[in-house]
């Protein structure tokens, strides 16, 4: 398994040239794809006999000053190689597709990044806050994000 | 009892008596006790200072760790360092039967509404120890931290802070020790005698 190998079977099955694999940045590469095609991709990389990425490792999200990433981990347990996926969302309306049909995994992480950077995470069977309090305001992570001096009573300063 | 054994006991329970009245009282006392030939089978005490003496060598902790200070904590509670050496190493895992709240961590608005339950299902007297940066102000969290509470007595009084991150189990036993202190100089209330 390679990234050529996945980068050429994606190409194949999706035939756009928006799914592109993305190695100029330091660190591992990434496939930056399209918002509407990410419930369909996953699903041929989980189910494809060929990749098998039957293991969702992580889902973390990006404030990238204009817009937010979706970030998703993926790893194949058969044959031990693991991908990265990057969706791109807008500023105003980050809203992305639940991988919670696919994944059961999904469902903690996408409840951790909609508590902390606000992503909607469409078809999530519950989402609600998973750290902060129920009635907290904002998303403690974006970069606009301003603390609150008091909370239920309590000073802040 | 051998005399200075005898001795020894005598000078520790004088110097727990903080009252001047009281102590005149009991030196009184003793001397007459002493002349009777009784002062090898009675000790005396004013019950104040009975109490007093009674409740600082037992003061048992909650089980309750909430964040890295409590490895801390633990490590005083283990045979290395043994606060049970001090009366007060009966960690209780309920409330009800606990004189102590050791805050040994960090405090989050989350967990705020339940420091202050538990803190209010302690029976009277009771006593809180801030341990660590965090519980005492914030600590690490001071600046950025917009989830943590910066200290732990803006919800609940607290009687006795520990610098450190973490301290060292030194620390948190001259903490109880000075608690101790604290405990026998308090004139215990009417109803408690
Ligand atoms: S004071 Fe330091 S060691 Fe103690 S809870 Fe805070 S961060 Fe952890």
């Amino acid at each position: 398994m390679n990234y050529e190998l996945i980068s050429s079977k994606l190409n194949e099955k999706f035939s756009t040239n928006q799914n592109q694999l993305n190695t100029s940045t330091a660190g591992d590469p990434y496939f930056l794809i399209n918002k509407e095609q990410l419930l369909p991709i996953c699903q041929y990389l989980k189910e494809n006999e060929e990749l098998w990425f039957n293991f969702l490792k992580l889902i973390t999200a990006v404030d990238q000053g204009d817009k937010f990433s979706s970030v998703y981990h993926l790893y194949s347990y058969k044959y031990e190689f693991g991908i990265t996926l990057k969706v791109d969302l807008e500023k105003t309306n980050p809203v992305v597709d639940s991988l919670c049909g696919l994944y059961k995994a999904a469902n903690w992480l996408e409840r951790e990044c909609y508590d902390l950077m606000g992503i909607i995470y469409k078809g999530h069977p519950d989402l609600r806050r998973i750290l902060l309090p129920l009635d907290w305001q904002g998303y403690p992570l974006r970069k606009d994000y301003v603390a609150p001096t008091e909370y239920n009573g309590i000073d802040n300063t | 009892m051998d005399s200075n054994k005898a001795k020894n006991l005598e000078q520790i329970l004088e110097s727990s008596i903080k009252d001047p009245k009281d102590l005149t009282r009991y030196l009184y006392y003793r001397k007459k006790l002493k002349e009777e030939g009784l002062s090898d089978f009675i000790s005396i005490l004013p019950l104040g200072a009975a109490i007093n003496w009674a409740r600082a060598n037992s003061v048992w902790p909650l089980t309750f760790g909430i964040a890295c200070c409590a490895i801390e904590m633990m490590a005083v509670g283990a045979s290395k360092f043994d606060l049970d050496r001090f009366g007060s190493g009966v960690f209780r895992a309920t409330p009800r039967q606990t004189d102590l709240m050791i805050v040994a961590g960090t405090v989050t608005y989350k967990l705020a509404p339940r420091i202050k339950k538990l803190y209010e299902q302690m029976p009277s007297p009771k006593y809180v120890i801030a341990m660590g940066a965090c519980a005492s102000s914030g600590g690490p969290y001071t600046q950025l931290g917009y989830q943590v509470i910066k200290g732990v007595d803006k919800i609940i009084p607290v009687d006795v802070y520990i610098p450190g991150c973490p301290p060292r189990p030194e620390a948190l036993i001259d903490a109880v020790l000075l608690l101790q202190d604290k405990i026998s100089k308090t004139i215990p209330q009417q109803e408690a005698i």
